[in-house]
């Protein structure tokens, strides 16, 4: 028997009130592409902060081929070999690649040297990258590239990659899955943070599953369904979301030659974005971040303003009008950050209840605010959608992500909107809260509203809307009814292929 | 009647290097916390303190040198205490370096109490030569005393450090996203206090920079505004260092003519001249926040943002 590269001894890890790690226990061998399997919460991220050097786990050892390993900071990790690519992507905007990379480095070389090297490693990995390009202006897989590569460059023997596929597109997966095969054949071996099941079935060797900080089982993910992966992450049988067929109904939600100048320097600007949504429809629009997601939403929800015709609801032109006009016509939105979009972080939930609920939920009263109403919406909202807190009095800061989201989406629905936009639902929410509010979403729908979901999440879209349309850099394709789209179909559409895909039609 | 003839170019501009020397001081030293995602507004509070630390060490030992080191270490110490409230304590930003301001000026009031009136000791001139007996440039470039020379000398240094050297990049990326430097390992508040350290220094070296040399003498508030004018300057600079040499030279420039202008006895208030660099600077920062040049004259990302380490 050969010693693992890192075996993990019972380490435990507590913070007030929590118990993020408790007598965890596991083996990374050599070459072997390892998953670590849990929902939000479930202590995957403190224990790879452990691994890295960035939290001291409370009991518990670690041994390196065979020798104890205790790494005080992230570059006595990185000394021994361990790399990291995080979820949040840990890079600078204002800084160019070059820099971003030596930045990840313990002894940079001088930056034309590293730029010299920078070119090597990605041609030597299929994965393409300019060295002296301004971080900001990269799409989310580039910037993946900068991490990997940042990583690379230290010759590591474990790589550690956080939910590595959440912003990337089939095609740059399909890459991304290459290299990681590549790095595994030399001999490295990855630890792999997914809660996507399919790809830790197709890419991983082995799978250790958290569920509250434990390890709750061992597997060979190739041996075993997404359906039983998806159970023993969550503990209980999975509710899978469900609605039966229906006809369209008239023309709820109608965007014609939308154009608009993005606000952000960093943003996308909208090019002649046309769509029409149905009363009972979803229209799924997926598309990588950054290719205008933000601003599609700005405009719908009346942040941005646009020309009067651009956007209309029921016939009426709204596309000048501001947030409020459009909710009391029934246009309302959900925006994709939680804190400090969706909600204010330091008021309490009443306060968030009454900041978009205001007017169709009568909470203002010949201009005061009536509190007993707003509470009371609140409270309705934290019932109806299973909110996990003590009540609306706690500030929207002390949620936790996937209860805020339930929160905030719930918030929407409960107000009955003829039309409702969201941004990235599902993001960072567990299996069964995520489960819950797609179930929302689609019985809104059922119940006669149009409903237009934006997410890079594909598998959501795939699941819950009855038809895609995809955005590339600020344009939208045409929609296609999703009954019968192809992966392959949903790719070229990523890419912004729509016509090319029509013409071989 | 104006007198324009009265105004003679080749002082005017000897006089703006002078002139300038304290506000680049200071804004140099800010920008260099503000790279680090820090706004210090406790500029006017520093320099005050410096200038009385530094007049009062020079008039005490008879050496102007020594008191200007005396007021980097004066100007250092006060910006110490803000940088405890702000990155130990975790207070806000905005409202410690206005406390700061307040702070400085009546712990500075204090301290000069028996040094009004009194004059510093002299310090000397440069002579370059040959270089120094040059008409016009001689006496606009040549004839200045150190400090005007450690101030682009000090420029020239912030800039090579922050552009070309592995501690400035480290200190451009905790200013641009100090959660992800937090993650890659680097000690933000380690780096945002010895940033904070850095601009102290340099604001008490500007502030002693009037009290010793400009003006000199110690009077209570004698500042009066230099230190707002330096915070404006940095934003004006956009975050570059050779810009804020411009900006300096600019405002530099305004402050004499407004004096000259004054004794050739021209009518227009010279509370216009006065409001002059704040204007600018407003404008500046309409100009910035419109349209596509912000992505290249962006402001650190995390600029002003407090830093909470979590596990």
């Amino acid at each position: 028997m050969t010693t693992p590269l890192l075996a993990i001894d019972g380490i435990t890890k507590t913070y007030p009130g929590v118990v993020a790690n408790s007598d965890v226990s596991f083996d990374i061998g050599r070459g072997e592409i390892h998953a670590l399997l849990g929902e939000n919460g479930a202590g995957k991220s403190t224990l790879v902060k452990a691994i890295y050097g960035l939290v001291r786990p409370d009991s518990g050892a670690m041994r390196w081929q065979g020798r104890p390993y205790a790494p005080a900071a992230p570059h006595e990790a990185r000394a021994a070999g361990v790399a990291m690519v995080f979820q949040h992507f840990s890079l600078f905007d204002a800084l160019d690649v070059a820099e971003n990379v030596a930045l990840g480095m313990d002894n940079p070389p001088p930056l034309r040297r590293l730029a010299a090297q920078i070119r090597t490693v990605s041609r030597d990995y299929g994965l393409p990258l300019d060295p002296g390009q301004l971080v900001g202006d990269l799409s989310a897989g580039q910037r993946q590239r900068v991490e990997i590569i940042r990583c690379l460059l230290q010759d590591p023997q474990l790589l550690i990659m956080d939910e590595p596929t959440s912003v990337l597109t089939p095609q740059e997966v399909e890459i991304l899955f290459r290299t990681l095969r590549q790095l595994r054949a030399e001999g490295r071996s990855i630890l792999y943070i997914s809660h996507k099941l399919e790809e830790i079935r197709g890419l991983c060797d082995k799978a250790t599953v958290l569920r509250l900080g434990k390890v709750v089982g061992r597997c060979d993910p190739r041996q075993k369904t997404a359906r039983e992966l998806a159970e023993m992450m969550v503990g209980t049988k999975l509710h899978q979301p469900e609605r039966p067929a229906h006809a369209p109904g008239e023309v709820l939600l109608e965007v014609k030659a939308l154009s608009l100048r993005s606000p952000s320097p960093f943003g996308t600007s909208l090019k002649e974005v046309s769509v029409a949504v149905h009363a009972g429809e979803i229209l799924g629009i997926g598309g990588v971040a950054g290719n205008g997601q933000d601003e599609l939403l700005a405009a719908l929800s009346g942040e941005l303003r646009a020309p009067p015709g651009a956007v209309s609801v029921r016939g009426e032109s709204v596309g000048h009008m501001g947030p409020n006009v459009r909710r009391a016509l029934g246009l309302l939105c959900a925006p994709e950050e939680r804190l400090g979009h969706a909600a204010a972080p330091e008021m309490s939930l009443t306060e968030n209840a009454l900041l978009t609920g205001a007017w169709r939920q009568k909470l203002v009263n010949r201009g005061f605010i009536d509190w007993t109403r707003a509470r009371g919406f609140a409270e309705a909202v934290i019932r109806r959608f299973d909110v996990r807190t003590p009540g609306p009095h706690v500030v929207a800061r002390a949620l936790s992500g996937g209860n805020l989201q339930k929160f905030v989406i719930g918030r929407e629905i409960l107000q009955r909107p003829e039309v409702l936009v969201v941004n990235q639902p599902t993001w960072g929410v567990d299996a069964a809260a995520a489960a819950a509010i797609r179930q929302a979403l689609m019985d809104l729908a059922e119940g006669g509203a149009a409903v237009v979901v934006i997410s890079q999440d594909l598998d959501e879209l795939l699941e819950i809307a009855d038809s895609f349309a995809a955005l590339n850099a600020g344009r939208l394709t045409a929609k296609r009814p999703v009954r019968g789209l192809t992966l392959d179909q949903v790719g070229l559409m990523l890419g912004g292929a729509d016509e090319a895909g029509d013409a071989a039609a | 009647m104006i007198d324009l003839s009265s105004i003679n170019p080749v002082v005017l501009a000897a006089a703006l290097m002078v002139a300038a020397t304290p506000i680049l001081l200071a804004a140099i030293g800010e920008l260099v916390v503000e790279k680090a995602g820090v706004l210090n507004l406790g500029v006017e509070g520093m320099m005050i303190t410096g200038a009385v630390t530094g007049f009062a060490v020079a008039v005490m030992t008879r050496d102007p040198y020594l008191g200007l080191l005396a007021a980097a270490f004066g100007g250092a110490a006060i910006s110490l205490l803000f940088a405890l409230l702000t990155q130990v304590m975790m207070a806000n930003q905005v409202a410690s370096g206005l406390a700061l301001t307040l702070f400085g000026l009546g712990f500075s009031a204090l301290l000069g109490q028996g040094f009004v009136g009194v004059s510093p000791p002299r310090t000397a001139k440069l002579d370059f030569g040959f270089l120094s007996d040059l008409p016009i440039l001689g006496p606009i470039l040549f004839r200045h005393d150190p400090m005007v020379y450690v101030s682009l000398a000090l420029v020239a240094g912030v800039w090579y450090f922050l552009n070309y050297t592995r501690g400035g990049r480290i200190l451009r990326a905790v200013g641009e996203n100090h959660e992800a430097a937090h993650a890659l390992g680097y000690r933000v508040r380690r780096v945002r206090i010895l940033a904070i350290a850095f601009g102290g220094a340099c604001a008490g070296l500007g502030g002693a920079y009037l009290s010793l040399i400009r003006v000199p003498q110690w009077t209570e508030g004698m500042t009066a505004g230099a230190g707002w004018i330096a915070l404006a300057l940095v934003v004006f600079s956009s975050w570059r260092p050779w810009r804020v040499v411009l900006g300096a030279y600019l405002f530099g420039g305004i402050i004499v003519l407004q004096l000259n202008l004054q004794a050739a006895g021209f009518r227009i208030p010279v509370e216009y001249l006065a409001m002059s660099p704040y204007l600018v600077t407003i404008l500046v920062l309409v100009i910035m926040s419109s349209g596509r040049a912000r992505k290249t004259l962006a402001a650190p990302g995390s600029l002003g943002r407090p830093f909470h380490a979590t596990g």
